[in-house]
């Protein structure tokens, strides 16, 4: 009963869309208010009918309900509570009632806080939505369907997959996906605008908050899945430039420099024709990387060849979404007024610069990661691009821009002054290098390259701090007026410092990790110990031990350093009984910014066990780096200057627009 | 996109596929010169292990991997220098094996790519700029697309937005 419940609130939802998707429009070529209103009502009714559909689902899993034959395939009636339902996203068919609910979310908040837009925006920003919920409706109703039944119901299910089994699960995927079809708002933006054949900079306005947010989400849940792959992959790597993580790199880049080409059209009204193509590129890579991630194709072009109806459905909603929105560019997008001229040395200058040079890296990835396929479809010839390919174009690209970073926002808008900017930054660069030297210095004989990334990370962190500084005349004027002024600041200039600084320091992480890592690989019995960077790992013994729905051998090491007791580390390995599956998973104990991470390997039948214990320095800065560039988002979205087409508009905003409607 | 999804199903394939998985490098694999050690790490992260999703011979548990890795360091005993080892994989396995392709006819665009898109990006801009910077050619800054009522609202909106006493 439940399950029909939700094919059909699905089915509903399907229909609403449909309204949705013409409705407005015809209501906004006529002028009638009333049919444009249509969209609201149908945006928030859609949203109702999904959180429904998806409730639904969530129910059959927690009830262990294994007539439907989703539930059967990815749970087990023992699975623990929290893994139960984060197992509904934990397949495609739940993931991709995932993406249309978090859709429909986001339609339902523009119906209901954007109460501010005008009228025939609003129509066709919500028409533009229901077009891409439309489609994924259908897909899911045609090809991936997640209330079937089974006609023999079995009484037990066969589990979810146990590297998935963690509480990474529960988090990565859902804010991942908040940034991903959070990107569909600027998407509608800028073909609404591009139906209406008129932006401005009130349009930027609107857009940035929902870019802001989306981007806050995909950069807290791609650092969430990196960190997740570190600890539950078990041999400590972070970032594998595997084409499922670029995926997901690809919107990443274009929608940070989407977010900084909004703030020109904003300010200053110019680069608007490029920051309506970015948008559509940013929700185009989103939906690429669900064609990659849900066809099957990565796996290999051949199951998709075998499979291919739902390969094929979403590549349809690719070509027809990227392929529609690209042509109605090329075709309106002249008729856009350019206005807002600036010299090459300027705020404008070095976002625009910002953008060449992460527009080219998404374009890096872009090929990286598709080339391989296509060169197979179109020769049969098989090469493989991976992290050497990625590394090796990407550092070149990365030091100009990190380079430039700091002397962005020092840069006045229209006509910067080059020299005064660097002038300003002198501080960063003396501190750049003393890093440089104090790194050199203390690992004298070692890498080469490391110091200096050291500085450039030095550089930035510093330069963002000189702009604070700047702002609020540090030093120059008494402390009390400065702390004054700090407090007047707007929040998106400490937004920007915030962002800028977590870039320094994802990098510092990054650098470290990579160059001063120390391992030790091993065979250990009981009472052995290895040495790893100053710390000796004594192992106590080996523990059988029994979980809900697994059985793990947990290895026991007492962790000391000088010889005092540091603390204990319980590494294991779990074997999975209804799947035949084994996971490990490794121990972590943080120390300051550094970690040690034990992994268990093999015993052997002369009771050793194979060990590989790394020491990564400062290797948390790498995600603490994306917590504090979401932090800095949040800042800025916490603007008052930006509030305008977010929620909570100011009394008197709301009324003269009504007025003006 | 459940990034991590998809190579933790591989990964469990993987897992599932070697009776017991090994851990990437194994302590009997390890070199006694520590050097030679450190010249097969390096190479190992440059080869693939062709039977996994996008892994390294050195990440991977895979046994090919490991007889790669094994394979490698053999040919490091016998005297190879780096590249020798590389061709000789190369040889055997096909370029398939690379995780950074040569360059040659079939990789050219691969490698053109990046360059060429900052060069030509570079280009647009500089034209762009000149076409600004003249201004017979260039647009009007006052153009904002809006109507004389729809600025004048506008004007409205900023300044009730920007004025500091207004009750919230």
């Amino acid at each position: 009963m439940i399950a029909e419940s939700g094919h059909y609130a699905l089915v509903l939802a399907l229909a609403l869309a449909l309204i949705q998707s013409i409705v407005p429009i015809v209501g906004a070529r006529w002028r009638d208010a009333a049919l444009m209103n249509v969209a609201r009502s149908t945006a928030l009714a859609q949203l109702l009918f999904v959180a429904a559909s998806f409730a639904a689902l969530v129910t059959l899993h927690v009830t262990s309900d294994f007539s439907v034959a989703n539930v059967y395939e990815n749970s087990h009636s023992l699975k623990p509570l929290l893994y139960k339902i984060t197992g509904v996203w934990g397949n495609h068919e739940g993931s991709m009632l995932l993406w249309v609910s978090i859709l429909a979310l986001f339609g339902g908040l523009v119906a209901a806080f954007g109460n501010n837009l005008p009228l025939s925006l609003r129509a066709h920003v919500l028409a533009v939505q229901a077009w891409v919920a439309s489609a994924f409706y259908l897909f899911i109703l045609i090809t991936s369907n997640p209330f079937l039944r089974i006609a023999n119901p079995p009484i037990e299910g066969r589990d979810l997959n146990p590297v998935l089994q963690d509480i990474g699960l529960a988090v990565h995927p859902p804010m991942l996906y908040l940034g991903y079809v959070g990107f569909s708002i600027s998407f509608s933006f800028a073909v609404a605008a591009l139906l209406e054949g008129r932006i401005d900079a009130a349009w930027a306005r609107w857009v940035r908050p929902w870019t802001l947010m989306a981007w806050i989400f995909l950069t807290l849940g791609i650092a969430m899945g990196s960190y997740w792959a570190y600890y539950e992959l078990g041999w400590g790597g972070w970032w594998f430039w595997d084409p499922v993580e670029n995926a997901s790199l690809m919107p990443w880049l274009a929608g940070t420099a989407l977010l900084h080409s909004a703030l020109v059209m904003e300010k200053r009204n110019a680069l608007k024709v490029w920051t309506v193509l970015l948008s559509i590129l940013t929700f185009s890579l989103s939906l690429l990387g669900t064609f990659l991630v849900r066809s099957g194709v990565l796996t290999s072009v051949h199951a998709f060849a075998t499979d291919p109806t739902r390969g094929v459905f979403i590549l349809l909603i690719l070509f027809v979404f990227i392929g529609g929105s690209l042509s109605l560019y090329a075709w309106r997008a002249p008729a856009l007024k350019q206005g807002g001229l600036f010299a090459p040395i300027s705020r404008e200058g070095a976002l625009v610069l910002n953008n060449l040079l992460l527009t080219t890296a998404c374009a890096t990835v872009f090929i990286g990661t598709l080339y391989p396929l296509a060169l197979e479809v179109l020769t049969g010839e098989k090469i493989s691009v991976g992290a050497p390919f990625f590394n090796f174009t990407f550092a070149p690209l990365f030091v100009p821009l990190l380079l430039a970073v700091p002397f962005g926002p020092l840069l006045a808008w229209k006509r910067g002054d080059l020299l005064g900017a660097a002038q300003r930054l002198m501080v960063a660069g003396i501190a750049a290098l003393v890093a440089i030297a104090l790194v050199f210095a203390w690992t004298y004989g070692g890498a080469t390259l490391a110091p200096l990334a050291i500085g450039l990370a030095a550089f930035v962190i510093m330069g963002a701090l000189c702009d604070l500084a700047e702002r609020i005349a540090l030093f120059r004027i008494p402390l009390s007026l400065s702390l004054r002024r700090a407090r007047g600041l707007p929040r998106a200039t400490w937004g920007t410092a915030f962002a800028h600084a977590g870039l320094g320091t994802a990098l510092i992480g990054i650098v470290c990790e990579t160059t001063w890592n120390s391992e030790y690989i091993g065979s250990m019995k009981p009472d052995d110990v290895a040495r790893v960077a100053g710390y000796e790992l004594r192992l106590d013994g080996l523990n059988p031990r029994q979980g809900p729905n697994f059985r793990e051998m947990v290895a026991q090491f007492t962790v000391t350093r000088d010889g005092q007791t540091v603390s204990v580390m319980t590494p294991s390995k779990r074997n999975f009984t209804t799947r035949g599956a084994s996971t490990t998973e490794a121990a972590l104990l943080t120390r300051g910014a550094s970690q040690l991470y034990i992994s268990l390997g093999d015993a052997s039948a002369d009771g050793t066990i194979a060990v590989r214990i790394y020491h990564k320095p400062l290797v948390l800065m790498i995600w603490w780096g994306p917590v504090l560039m979401a932090f800095g988002g949040l800042l800025s979205l916490s603007d008052r200057r930006l509030r305008v087409g977010a929620p909570k508009p100011a009394k008197a905003t709301a009324r003269a627009l009504q007025a003006a409607e | 996109m459940r990034s991590r999804a998809l190579a933790a199903a591989a990964l469990a394939a993987i897992l599932m596929l070697g009776a017991m998985p090994a851990r990437a490098v194994l302590p009997d694999e390890i070199m006694a010169d520590p050097a030679k050690e450190a010249r097969a790490r390096e190479l190992s992260k440059e080869l693939r292990c062709m039977v996994c999703q996008n892994q390294s011979i050195d990440d991977s548990e895979a046994p090919l991997a490991r007889d790669l890795r094994l394979l490698v360091r053999e040919r490091i005993s016998a005297g190879d220098s780096d590249a020798q080892v590389i061709d000789f994989l190369v040889a055997r396995y096909g370029e398939f094996v690379l995780l950074k392709p040569r360059l040659n006819e079939h990789t050219l665009v691969l490698w053109l790519t990046p360059p060429l898109a900052l060069l030509l990006g570079g280009f647009a801009l500089w034209r762009l700029g000149r076409r600004k910077a003249n201004p017979a050619a260039g647009g009007a800054d006052s153009a904002s697309g809006l109507t004389s009522d729809e600025q004048a609202r506008l004007e409205r909106l900023l300044a009730a937005e920007s004025a500091p006493d207004k009750p919230l």
